[in-house]
C-alpha cells in the first residue's frame, strides 16, 4: 500500500496531497470541485423548481390558497436565521484566513447553532402540517375541497422540496461538527484552511435555496389578487 | 505488430500492480488506475447479467407465442436495459479507460480528487447491489425507463429497490465527471495545452460536463418518483391532477443527454486508435474536439424527440426536431474527419482497428436511423418499434460495445504489462461484427413492418426476422466470450510487452513505463509537440 502510506505520511507534514505540485494547485483543484459540485446541486434542486413551475402555471389559484395554510411567521424567522447563519460563516472563514483560532471557533460554533434553531423551527412547521393533515397521501385533508387533489400536489412538493433542503442541512451540520472538531485540533492556520473556505460555500449554497423556497412556498398567495 | 525497440526490464521493476497484493491495497486504494482496474471487473459482471437477460429475451422470441409468462419476459426486457444502461453503458468507458488513462494523458500523478474517486466506485457497488437485489426478489417490470403512472401506481413488481439502486449509481457518475473536470482543468503537465490534449479527454471532458449537468436531474427525478409510490399524491398521475409527461420531460432530460454518455468516450478511443493505426496525425484536430462539446451542448436540448407522440406541443416537437438534426452536424464530422484521417496513411489491420472501423460503420447506421427518428412525422410511424431497438442498439452496442472492447485491446499492454494473442482478438472481432449485424439488422426491418418493442408475443410472418435475430445473438455472445477468455489468459501468459508495443503517440505510451508505476511516471513529463504528431513534424508557432 505504498500509495496510500505515502499520501498519509505526506498529509501528516503538510497538508500537500502526494499528486499535486504546489498548495495553489491544490486550492485551485478544491475551489473547482466544490464549484462544479454545487453546479450539481443547482440540478439536483432545478428539477424540483421545474416542477414546481409546471404546477403553478396550471394551478395557480389552487396554489395561491395554499400559502394560506402556511406559517409565515416561522418561515420569515427562519429566512432571517438563515442569512444571519451566512454572515456569521462568512466571519468564520475570514477568522481561519487571519488565522484567530478562537475566533473561528466560536463562529463555526455559532453558525452551527443557527443551523440547528433553523432545524428546529422548521421541525415545529413539519408538526403543525401534521396535526392539520397536510400530509400528502391518504391522510390528506384540505379546507377548500375543489383544490383537494390540486393543493396536494403542492403540498407533495412543499415536503419534497423544503425536506430536501433539511437534509442538506442536516448534512451540512455534520461538516460543520467536523470542521470545529478539526479547528480544536490547530488543523488551520492561516496557510491552510480549504475545508473552512469550501464547507463555507457549501453552507452558502443551502442558504441561497432557502432564499428561493421561502417566497415560492410561502408568499405566493400574497401577490395573486 | 513487431517492434524494434529492445526489450526493456519490465519483469521486476515495480508497478502500480505488483507494488502490492494484498486484498487490502485493492480494496482501499487511491490509485486511480486500481480502481479503474476495479470498476472494469464490476462492470464486466454488470454486462454478463445483463447480456443473460438479453438471451433470454432474444430465447423467448424465438416463438411466436412466447416462452415465457408475459410478465416474465418484461421483467428480462427491464432488467436488461437497467444493468445494461446504468451500470454497464454509463461508466463502461468513462470509468475504466478513462480512469485509468485520462490522468497519464495530461501527465499527472492522479486524478485531482483520488478518495472521491474510490468513493465514486464504492457508491457504484452499493447501487449495483440494489439492483441485484431488485433481481433477486423478483425483478422490475416497468422497462428501464420507468414511466409514471404504470411505475408509480400500477406496477406490483420492486420499482423502489431499482429505483434507489439507479438513484446511487448516478452519484458514482457525477463523482467521475467532476473529478475529470477538475483534474483537466488544473492537471495538465508543462506543455500540455488545451490544444495538445488527446481526442480522447477532450470527448471525456464532454461526457464529464454531461455527467454533472444531466444525473442530478435523473436523480430528483427518481425521489420524486419513489415519493410518488409511497405516498399516491398524485403527481404523476393524471387522474389525480398529476402530469404524466412532465416525468418523461425530466427522465428524457437526463437520459438523452444520458446517450451521448454512452458513446463520447467511445468517440475519443476510435479517434486515439484510428490516428495510431493509420500513422497519421488526426485531421481537422480542432473540429473532432470541438464537436465532442457540441455534441454535449446540443444533447441538452433535443430530450423532446422522445415525447413526439406522448401528447407534447406540435410546435415544441418542431424545434426539437431541428434541434436533434443539429446533433448530426458535430456526429458527422468527426465520421468524416477519421475518414480523412485514414486517407493516404498506412493502415495496419490490427485488432483495435478493426474495432475501430467497425465502430465507423455501424455508428454511421446508427446515427443516420436517428434522423429518420428525429423526423415527426415518420416518428409517429417507427415510435415503440423495433426500429428505435435497433437504432439504439446500433449506436450502444455497435458504437459504444466495439469501443469499448478496442479500447481495452489497444491498451491492454498497457494495463497488464502483456500482449493479447493477436490472431484470436482478430477472429472475435470478426465474429462480434457478424453476430452483431444479424442480431440487430433484422430489427429495423422488423420494426419497418410495425413490430412493436417489449412485446412478449408477435404475428407469424414476423417470426423469420425473429429467429435470425436470435441466432445473430447466440453468434455475438460466443464473440464476447471469446476475449473475456483468452484476455484472462494473456493477463498471467501472455507475451510480455515492451513500453510502447504499437509505437503510439502520446504520454502513456512515450513517456510512462509499462505497467505504469503508482506515480505514473518515473520523470515529470514535459509535453513539446502536438498530439498525434505521427510524421514528427516540428511545430512552427502553433496551429
Amino acid at each position: 500500500m505504498a500509495d496510500t502510506d505515502l499520501s498519509v505520511a505526506s498529509h501528516a507534514s503538510t497538508a500537500l496531497k502526494h499528486h499535486f505540485d504546489d498548495s495553489e494547485q491544490q486550492l485551485e483543484s478544491s475551489t473547482l470541485g466544490m464549484w462544479v459540485f454545487l453546479l450539481t446541486e443547482i440540478m439536483f434542486f432545478g428539477g424540483m423548481f421545474g416542477a414546481y413551475t409546471v404546477y403553478r402555471n396550471l394551478y395557480p389559484a389552487a396554489f395561491a390558497s395554499t400559502s394560506h395554510y402556511m406559517n409565515v411567521t416561522l418561515g420569515a424567522t427562519n429566512t432571517a436565521v438563515l442569512i444571519f447563519s451566512s454572515l456569521t460563516m462568512a466571519l468564520a472563514v475570514r477568522s481561519a484566513q487571519l488565522g484567530q483560532k478562537r475566533a473561528l471557533l466560536s463562529f463555526l460554533t455559532f453558525t452551527l447553532i443557527l443551523g440547528l434553531v433553523f432545524l428546529s423551527i422548521k421541525y415545529v412547521e413539519y408538526h403543525e402540517k401534521w396535526v392539520d393533515h397536510h400530509i400528502p397521501g391518504p391522510g390528506f385533508h384540505y379546507a377548500e375541497p375543489q383544490y383537494f387533489h390540486q393543493a396536494q400536489i403542492l403540498f407533495f412538493l412543499y415536503f419534497a422540496m423544503t425536506g430536501l433542503h433539511a437534509l442538506h442541512m442536516i448534512v451540512r451540520a455534520g461538516l460543520l461538527i467536523t470542521l470545529i472538531a478539526m479547528a480544536a485540533r490547530n488543523r488551520f492556520s492561516a496557510g491552510w484552511y480549504t475545508p473552512v473556505e469550501m464547507i463555507g460555500l457549501y453552507w452558502h449554497f443551502v442558504d441561497i435555496v432557502w432564499i428561493f423556497l421561502f417566497p415560492l412556498l410561502y408568499l405566493i398567495g400574497r401577490t395573486m389578487r | 505488430m513487431s517492434t524494434t525497440l529492445p526489450r526493456p526490464e519490465t519483469t521486476e521493476r515495480p508497478n502500480y500492480l505488483n507494488v502490492d497484493y494484498s486484498w487490502k491495497s485493492w480494496l482501499f486504494t487511491t490509485d486511480h488506475k486500481r480502481i479503474a482496474l476495479l470498476y472494469l471487473f464490476s462492470i464486466t459482471a454488470f454486462f454478463l447479467v445483463g447480456a443473460v437477460f438479453a438471451g433470454l429475451m432474444r430465447l423467448n422470441l424465438l416463438f411466436p407465442d412466447g416462452l415465457f409468462e408475459h410478465d416474465t419476459y418484461n421483467k428480462f426486457f427491464t432488467m436488461h436495459g437497467v444493468i445494461m444502461v446504468f451500470f454497464f453503458l454509463v461508466p463502461s468507458i468513462p470509468a475504466t479507460l478513462g480512469n485509468f488513462l485520462l490522468p497519464i494523458m495530461i501527465g499527472a500523478r492522479d486524478l485531482a480528487f483520488p478518495r472521491i474517486n474510490l468513493l465514486s466506485w464504492y457508491i457504484y457497488i452499493a447501487g449495483g447491489l440494489f439492483a441485484v437485489l431488485a433481481i433477486l426478489k423478483g425483478g422490475v417490470d416497468t422497462g428501464w425507463t420507468f414511466y409514471a403512472p404504470f411505475s408509480t401506481t400500477y406496477s406490483n413488481t420492486h420499482v423502489i429497490l431499482a429505483a434507489i439502486g439507479v438513484f446511487v449509481s448516478g452519484f458514482s457518475s457525477i463523482l467521475t465527471g467532476l473529478n475529470f473536470i477538475v483534474t483537466v482543468h488544473k492537471m495538465r503537465a508543462p506543455g500540455m495545452t488545451w490544444s495538445r490534449l488527446p481526442l480522447f479527454v477532450w470527448a471525456h471532458y464532454a461526457t464529464s460536463l454531461i455527467q454533472v449537468l444531466g444525473t442530478p436531474v435523473v436523480a430528483i427525478t427518481i425521489v420524486l418518483l419513489m415519493l410518488e409510490r409511497i405516498l399516491h399524491a398524485g403527481i404523476f398521475d393524471p387522474n389525480l391532477g398529476g402530469d404524466p409527461v412532465l416525468f418523461q420531460h425530466l427522465f428524457w432530460f437526463y437520459s438523452h443527454p444520458a446517450v451521448y454518455i454512452m458513446i463520447l468516450p467511445g468517440m475519443g478511443v476510435v479517434s486515439e486508435i484510428i490516428a495510431c493505426y493509420s500513422r497519421k496525425g488526426i485531421f481537422g484536430y480542432g473540429f473532432v474536439a470541438f464537436s465532442s462539446v457540441a455534441i454535449a451542448v446540443l444533447g441538452f436540448m433535443v430530450w423532446g424527440h422522445h415525447l413526439f407522440v406522448a401528447g407534447q406541443s406540435m410546435y415544441a416537437s418542431m424545434v426539437f426536431s431541428f434541434i436533434s438534426f443539429l446533433v448530426a452536424v458535430p456526429s458527422a464530422i468527426k465520421v468524416f474527419n477519421w475518414t480523412a484521417t485514414m486517407y493516404k496513411g498506412s493502415i495496419t489491420f490490427d485488432t483495435p482497428m478493426l474495432y475501430a472501423l467497425g465502430f465507423i460503420g455501424l455508428f454511421t447506421i446508427g446515427g443516420l436511423t436517428g434522423l429518420f427518428l428525429a423526423t415527426m412525422a415518420i416518428d409517429v410511424h417507427l415510435t415503440d418499434t423495433y426500429f428505435v431497438i435497433a437504432h439504439f442498439h446500433y449506436v450502444m452496442v455497435g458504437g459504444m460495445v466495439l469501443a469499448f472492447l478496442g479500447g481495452v485491446h489497444f491498451w491492454f499492454p498497457k494495463m497488464t504489462g502483456r500482449l493479447y494473442p493477436e490472431m484470436w482478438a482478430r477472429l472475435a472481432a470478426a465474429i462480434i461484427f457478424v453476430g452483431f449485424n444479424l442480431t440487430f439488422f433484422p430489427q429495423f426491418i422488423l420494426g419497418y413492418l410495425g413490430m412493436p418493442r417489449r412485446y412478449a408475443t408477435y404475428a407469424q410472418e414476423f417470426q423469420v426476422l425473429h429467429v435470425l435475430s436470435t441466432a445473430g445473438a447466440s453468434i455475438l455472445g460466443v464473440g464476447y466470450l471469446l476475449p473475456l477468455i483468452y484476455l484472462s489468459w494473456a493477463w498471467r501468459k501472455g507475451e510480455r510487452s515492451s513500453q510502447n508495443p504499437w509505437q503510439a503517440k502520446g504520454l502513456e505510451w512515450e513517456q510512462s513505463p509499462t505497467p505504469p508505476p503508482t506515480f505514473n511516471f518515473d520523470v515529470p513529463p514535459v509535453v513539446t509537440e502536438r498530439p498525434y504528431n505521427y510524421s514528427e513534424e516540428v511545430e512552427v508557432g502553433g496551429y
